[in-house]
Formats: structure tokens, C-alpha cells, sequence
């Protein structure tokens, strides 16, 4: 297993290089740059905004020199923020989002494993229909409609939570449903259909005729098999979640990760965007990596190869 | 399945709705937290929605409404606003005097302390002057700081700061001489780019004129102003709280002001509704009529400084003909662009320059006129708009640049035959494409920095770096010299107004409507004042007891 991280860690050492020579190349080639704005600058005021950051040199040596601080940890200064850091930036949003996307993860899985199995046990009665026909209806209300309706019952008739926020424990519950709900909508289909399969097979028929109970059979002998489809869509989908959602945050006014990717194309905030892009991809090659370990753990046909 | 089944699906459902339900009502603590609205408006702490995060508060280095909305609370200038009329009183400086040829000012700064216990100098006003103008910060409104003698000489490099027109006289005592006489000079000592700073502080992080000295950071920070830094949560909330050792302290009846960058115009709306804010940044466009029709008492119109209009790239033909550019200016319906389009109660433009601006008002030099606009027209070589070549409206993407572009494209269809397509671009591809004048007509908003005609008069001229129009006129140039150097304010407004017939004729551009600042403010608020800048000193609001 350690020789299976150590591959797939030295494959990522490429990937991340193209992405990051990739972005640099696209971020440059945008029209329009940091600095434009509706008033002109002075040519003087720019020249020296530019000598200062070292937008001057040439954009190989301006990319050998981001790669060389970014080794030893340093992304560079933000241009929007002048006076923070793109490290401290991501430093200080990353965690918030992380902690939505588990909040968030946590309502996908409670509601969507439960529907999903619910489904799953009596399929095409009104066991199933119901749950299903839900989650469908979870799957189609995008976010930007499903935060808003939440806040307009929740926060504006009953009062319950802040509208916007991120200040107390209870600011996290809105935006962990809507990020949550429209996760578990998916997680619910895939939990179905990963189980339907599995109970299928002929050892839970030889589980059934040997008169195991069938909250055994569900739980003891089918539930791990059934989860590998949910397994595999949690990797990428979960480095969506922990890197926060651009909709999510500025409809609830969070301060996660999600709106730096937006805001800082928007701003042409040179390092503050290969810096968010750079958080992303490690991320995903994480992610992907952990799914693909717990995959092997569940499935005792798949190997280390 | 039986009935049996189904019942019990049913009863299983609503059994998981309750305990949800029950489950969110008990996260939320019981529903009985006090609405920080209500709350603010008791302790005397006002809850602000403030567009976005603010890229920072040092003053040499912001340009935006949402950084000056903070640093408001924080420092202080030579002079302050009356916050009904914006006129200038008196801030640091108790009192001045002003030279006979009305060049040379010399302000007395009352004893005033830095939020840490350090007076307040002549001294740092001139090194902080010094700071705004060094070469290699890099500041923005270096060119505010023009006015000064030899300040763009400094700047330039060609002369040393000794030479410029600033000087401490003594410890409390500061004389500023400025180039030619200035009657709006002491509304502009307002702008933050004339602020102080506190040069110690700046010294301790780092260099004077370096853009990444972290001096002006929430545990560094060191202000002058009614209130001082009590948190900042990037992306959450800038926190303030009184500052005790301001010199007006017993005026302040505010006892702090939370900040939030709330960005969607939507969400701020709704933490007005949901009771978390008492004022918004700004009104979602769509919902302005609908408060307005139910005659909302939180909701505030006002004019504001600045005009929409679209620039008319004059270099290309046919633009180059300004019986075109007339044609096209005569032949839009403003006032139903207003009424129906924009709908936010904006005034219909025909200038500039929007009216009672420092007791400036443009005349009405024309108005809508489509018989006078079509033979304009056919002059020009295109009678009924026939042989008209293709040319596009450029804006920026947004829903309502969009929806005004749509109802002049039809205008334009309808009373002079020419055909117009719409061009819409992602906001710095729309910023290169007007610097580099790639456009035949742009969309152009301009926000005054001060109250008074020539900031919006200097757009024009042809040394300004901001007229993208290619046009400019030696003529007009020398009227707002000579307007510079009017003995009499009459004299000076009459300059203007023959500007402003030169504009008119020329039609570089096409005026659209004077903006309005239209937000949501909690009827509870007192001591707010609507003005031209939205500017709303904070030491006179208060919550009515």
C-alpha cells in the first residue's frame, strides 16, 4: 500500500507543474490586468505598482520566481488585498470551508445513505417512489434557489437563523442544508442503485435462505459493498465541498475559499488565483487518493495495482 | 400495496419532518436570539452592509467607496464634513487662515491625540504628504496631492521634498501652499488620499513608501479618527468601537459599528428583511420600484454625484462628425429611459454635470429632438439612416447596462433608421477595450470625487487621461484655466457654462441620467443626512433613545 502512495504521490508532482504552468499561461494571456480601472492610472503609478510586485520582468522569470517562493511556501502577495498575503488568505478561508464541507458532507450522508437504503430494501413500491421522487426534486432546485427559500422560511418569517453570516454555531446550519441536501439527493440514487446491485448477488440470496434476519443482511452483509458508487463519487465530490462554493458563500456571506476562486479571476489577482487553483488541484489528488484506498477497503477484489 | 403500507409510509414521513423540524428549531438556540438590528439600535451599535471587503484602510493606497466607508470611522483630516451639506469644518485643525491671492493656507491644529497617546503634529501631516507622493508607493491619487506646490514635481522625481508647498511651521501649526487658487480646496483636503497617518507606526513595519508595509493591520493600526479598530474578520465583519481619546469623543453617541462585506446584493437585502443589518449598501435594481410603490420608510433615494452616460469613440467614422453624434444624442427619450427602463428614480441627463453641484447647475442646452436629429442626419450624408454603417454599444455585463443599451438600440431603430448591435464584456476586457478606445460607443459611469463642477468637467479636457473619446478642444481647455483663476463665483460658473455649450455642440458624448444612491436604512437611525457623496460622517448618527 505505501509503494501504491508513493506512485501516485510522484505521478502528482507532474500534474500539479502542468497546472500550474497552465493557469500561469491562461492568467497572463486574459485581457485586462490587475490594475485597470474605470479611473486611469498615471503611467508613473503603475510602472512602480508593477516594479514592486516584479510584474516587470518577463513572464518566464516571472513564473520561475512564483514556482521558487511557492516551493518554500510563499504564494506571493494578493494585489486586491495589498497588506495580506495569498497564504494568509487561503490560510484563513480554507478552514471555514472545510468545516461547511463537513457539516455539509455529514447532512449528504445522513439523509442520503438513509433515503437511499430506505429505497433500496422495497424497491419499486411507494417506499421507494417517495424517497426517490425527492431526492429527483433535490437534484433539480440548484442552490441559488434552495438558499434563498431556506432563508425566507428559517430566517425572515420564523426567525430561527441568521440570514447571512459566520459567527455563531447555528450560522452553519442553512448553508450546511443547502450545500448538504443537494449532495445527498445524489448520494441517496447512488446508495440505491450501489445496493440494488449487491442485493442482487447470489451470497445475499445464500444469506437470505439460511434465514439471516434481514437488518443483518442489510447492514452486516450488503451495506459495504453497496457503498463503493457513493465511495468514488465522494472523492472529487468532496474536494468540491471542502473547497468551498462560490454560490453558497456569497448567497449566505461566508468566508470560505469558494468566492477567492470568483473574485480573484474577476480581480486578475494574479497569485491569489494560482494560488486557489494550486489549493484545488492538491485537493483533488488527496481526495482522489483517499477514495481510492478506501475503495481497495471495501472491495476486497480490487488490489493496490 | 395495501393501506396498511401506505399508512405507515405516510406516518414515518411525518414523523421524520417533526423530528427535523424540532432538530433545526433546537440548533437555532431556541429562537430567542435578539435581532442584532434591534439590539444595535438599543446599545447604540449600528450594523452596516458595506458592499464588499475592503482591500484595505491605509489611505494612500484605497481608491473605493467601501475602504473610505471604514477609514471615515478611523481617521480624520485637517477638516471635516457637515454632514447635511458636506461644507467643510473644522476636523484636526481648530481653525485656518488664507492668503490674500488665496494660495497659501495655514491650519491650526487643536491638541488632538493619535488613538495610542501621541499628539497629533504639523509634522506628521507633512510627512504623511510626503509618504502619499513618494514615487514608489505607488498611490493612486497621487494627483490629488498635485495641488500642492511642486508636489507632481516631486512625485516626477525632479525636485526634493523641502521644495514642495507643505511645511510645518510649528509643532501645531501647518502651511500648505498650493498652486493657483483652489475654491474647492478645502473640500478636497475631505479626500483620504489627504488623511494622516501615523509615521511611526508606518516606520515600525517598514519602509515609508512601501505597498506591502503591513503598518495598517487590525493589531497595528494606529488612527485618529471617532472610532477605532475592535476587529477585523476578512471576508466577516470590520468591527469598530469608540475611540476615547478622539477630541469631539462627547459628540460620539455611537458606541461602535460592525461592517460586513456582504457582496450580493440579494443577501444584503435579506439581512435587512431578517432584521441583522440597518442599512444596505445598495438596492437589488429590481425590487426599487416595489419599495418605492409601497412608499417604504426604510428605503432612501437620493441623488449622488455622478453621471451615466456613453462616450462616443470620435476618431472612427461616421463618429468624427459631430452632426452624427448630435443626431444621436437628440434623438433618445430620457425620460422614459428613467421612468421605464432604469426605474430606480434617476434624473434624465442633457449635461454633465449633475445639477446643484456646490451651487452649480448646467442649463438645459437641448432636449429630445427627433425631427431636428433626422435632418442632422441626412446632412451627414445618411437621410433616413440609409448607408449607416454597423457599429456597437460596448458595456460591461450586467443586467441593467444591458436593458438601457436595449432601449436606445430600438431609439435609434425607430426615429432615425440606424441599426446598432449590443456588445457586453467581462469587466477589465471592457476596461482595456475603452483605454485603447477598441469601441464605437461605450458605456461610461463617472463618480465625482468632490463636490464641485470641474471634477466632472476635467473628464473632457483634452489632457485628461480619462476621456476616451478622442476628442478635445483647446477652447474648452482654456475656459476651465480661466474658470481656475475666476475672481468671482459667478465668474467662475459662467466659464463653466460655456464649457458646457461646447460640450453640448461637440457631443463627444451621450449624457443618460444623474446616478441616485438608493439603499435600505433603518427608520431608527437619526443624524443621517442625505448628500451628493453619500458621505455620512459618523459622529453625528445615532439611534433615537
Amino acid at each position: 500500500m505505501i509503494r501504491f502512495i508513493l506512485i501516485r504521490l510522484l505521478q502528482a508532482i507532474p500534474v500539479l507543474l502542468i497546472i500550474s504552468v497552465v493557469t500561469f499561461a491562461m492568467v497572463r494571456t486574459a485581457p485586462g490586468g490587475p490594475f485597470d480601472q474605470e479611473v486611469k492610472m498615471q503611467d508613473e503609478v503603475k510602472a512602480a505598482i508593477e516594479a514592486h510586485y516584479g510584474l516587470d520582468k518577463s513572464a518566464i522569470e516571472q513564473y520561475f520566481v512564483w514556482l521558487g517562493n511557492a516551493l518554500q511556501g510563499d504564494l506571493g502577495p494578493s494585489f486586491k488585498y495589498p497588506n495580506r498575503s495569498v497564504h494568509e488568505l487561503i490560510g484563513d478561508a480554507f478552514p471555514v470551508s472545510l468545516e461547511l464541507g463537513i457539516w455539509a458532507m455529514l447532512v449528504a450522508l445522513t439523509l442520503g445513505v438513509g433515503a437511499g437504503l430506505i429505497a433500496s430494501t422495497r424497491p419499486n413500491t411507494s417506499r421507494d417512489y417517495l424517497p426517490m421522487s425527492i431526492a429527483m426534486f433535490g437534484i433539480c432546485i440548484p442552490r441559488f434557489v434552495m438558499g434563498p427559500l431556506l432563508i425566507l422560511v428559517f430566517s425572515i418569517y420564523l426567525q430561527w437563523y441568521n440570514s447571512s453570516g459566520w459567527f455563531f454555531a447555528s450560522d452553519r446550519v442553512l448553508p450546511a442544508l443547502t450545500m448538504g441536501i443537494y449532495y445527498a439527493a445524489y448520494v441517496a440514487r447512488l446508495t440505491r442503485g450501489g445496493m440494488l446491485e449487491v442485493l442482487g448477488q447470489d451470497y445475499i440470496r445464500t444469506a437470505r435462505a439460511k434465514g439471516a434476519d434481514e437488518k443483518r443482511i442489510i447492514f452486516k452483509h450488503a451495506f459495504k459493498g453497496g457503498m463503493r458508487p457513493v465511495v468514488s463519487f465522494f472523492g472529487p465530490a468532496m474536494a468540491n465541498l471542502l473547497a468551498g462554493s462560490f454560490i453558497v458563500e456569497s448567497i449566505f456571506q461566508i468566508p470560505g475559499l469558494g468566492r477567492y476562486f470568483i473574485m480573484a479571476a474577476f480581480n486578475r489577482d494574479y497569485f491569489l488565483i494560482q494560488g486557489t487553483v494550486m489549493t484545488y488541484a492538491v485537493l483533488i489528488i488527496v481526495l482522489n487518493l483517499l477514495a481510492d484506498i478506501l475503495l481497495v477497503w471495501l472491495s476486497p477484489r480490487l488490489r493496490f495495482d | 400495496m395495501n393501506l396498511k403500507e401506505t399508512l405507515k409510509v405516510l406516518l414515518g414521513g411525518s414523523l421524520f419532518f417533526a423530528v427535523s423540524i424540532l432538530l433545526l428549531y433546537v440548533l437555532s438556540g431556541f429562537g430567542d436570539r435578539p435581532r442584532l438590528a434591534d439590539d444595535g439600535a438599543k446599545r447604540q451599535i449600528l450594523h452596516i452592509a458595506n458592499g464588499s471587503e475592503p482591500s484595505g484602510i491605509d489611505t494612500h493606497l484605497t481608491t473605493g467607496v467601501t475602504e473610505h466607508a471604514i477609514q471615515m470611522a478611523l481617521t480624520e483630516g485637517l477638516v471635516s464634513e457637515d454632514p447635511v451639506n458636506l461644507d467643510p469644518v473644522p476636523g484636526i485643525a481648530h481653525s485656518w487662515d488664507t492668503s490674500e491671492d488665496g494660495t497659501v493656507y495655514t491650519f491650526h491644529l487643536r491638541d488632538a491625540l493619535w488613538s495610542n497617546g501621541d499628539p497629533i503634529t504639523a509634522q506628521d501631516f507633512v510627512l504623511s504628504f510626503k509618504r502619499a507622493l513618494s514615487p514608489k508607493l505607488g498611490n493612486e491619487y497621487t494627483y490629488m496631492l498635485y495641488y500642492l506646490v511642486n508636489g507632481e514635481a516631486f512625485f516626477k522625481g525632479e525636485v526634493e521634498f523641502n521644495e514642495v508647498g507643505a511645511k510645518a511651521l510649528d509643532d501645531k501649526t501647518l502651511q500648505l501652499t498650493i498652486n493657483e487658487p483652489t475654491p474647492f480646496f478645502l473640500s478636497l483636503l475631505n479626500h483620504h488620499s489627504w488623511y494622516p497617518v501615523h509615521v511611526a507606526t508606518v516606520l515600525e513595519n517598514g519602509d515609508l513608501d512601501s505597498r506591502s508595509n503591513k503598518w495598517a493591520r487590525e493589531d497595528t493600526f494606529v488612527g485618529n479618527g471617532p472610532f477605532v479598530i475592535d476587529e477585523w474578520k476578512v471576508n466577516n465583519v470590520f468591527s469598530v468601537r469608540k475611540n476615547p481619546l478622539y477630541w469631539d469623543a462627547d459628540r460620539v453617541k455611537l458606541q461602535g459599528i460592525r461592517f460586513y462585506p456582504l457582496e450580493s446584493l440579494d443577501t444584503e437585502e435579506r439581512a435587512f428583511r431578517a432584521g441583522q443589518v440597518h442599512k444596505t449598501d445598495k438596492l437589488p435594481l429590481p425590487k426599487i420600484p416595489f419599495y418605492i410603490e409601497r412608499n417604504d420608510p426604510n428605503l432612501l433615494l437620493a441623488p449622488y454625484l455622478g453621471s451615466y452616460h456613453y462616450s462616443i469613440n470620435t476618431t472612427r467614422p461616421p463618429f468624427n462628425d459631430k452632426r452624427v453624434r448630435q443626431a444621436l444624442s437628440l434623438s433618445i427619450d430620457r425620460e422614459s429611459i428613467v421612468k421605464n427602463v432604469s426605474r430606480a428614480g434617476e434624473q434624465a441627463a442633457y449635461s454633465i454635470v449633475p445639477p446643484d453641484c456646490a451651487g452649480y447647475t448646467p442649463r438645459q442646452l437641448f432636449e429630445k429632438d427627433i425631427v431636428k436629429a433626422q435632418r442632422l442626419l441626412a446632412e451627414a450624408g445618411f437621410p433616413g439612416g440609409e448607408g449607416f454603417p454597423e457599429f456597437n454599444i460596448l458595456y460591461n455585463t450586467l443586467e441593467s447596462h444591458k436593458s438601457i443599451a436595449e432601449a436606445i438600440q430600438q431609439m435609434w431603430r425607430k426615429n432615425l433608421g440606424i441599426d446598432v448591435g449590443l456588445e457586453n464584456q467581462e469587466w477589465k476586457v471592457y476596461l482595456t477595450s475603452k483605454m485603447n478606445m477598441d469601441y464605437d460607443i461605450a458605456r461610461y459611469g463617472w463618480i465625482g470625487d468632490y463636490v464641485d463642477p470641474t471634477t466632472f468637467l476635467g473628464l473632457y479636457t483634452s489632457y485628461s487621461g480619462n476621456n476616451n473619446s478622442g476628442w478635445g478642444s483647446q477652447e474648452y481647455d482654456d475656459l476651465l484655466a480661466k474658470a481656475a483663476k475666476a475672481k468671482s463665483l459667478e465668474e467662475r460658473m459662467e466659464y463653466f457654462h460655456q464649457a458646457e455649450k461646447i460640450l453640448a455642440d461637440e457631443s463627444p458624448f451621450i449624457p443618460i441620467y444623474y446616478y441616485m444612491s438608493s439603499y435600505l436604512l433603518d427608520s431608527r437611525i437619526k443624524g443621517w443626512y442625505p448628500n451628493l457623496l453619500d458621505h455620512h460622517p459618523y459622529k453625528y448618527v445615532y439611534f433615537e433613545e
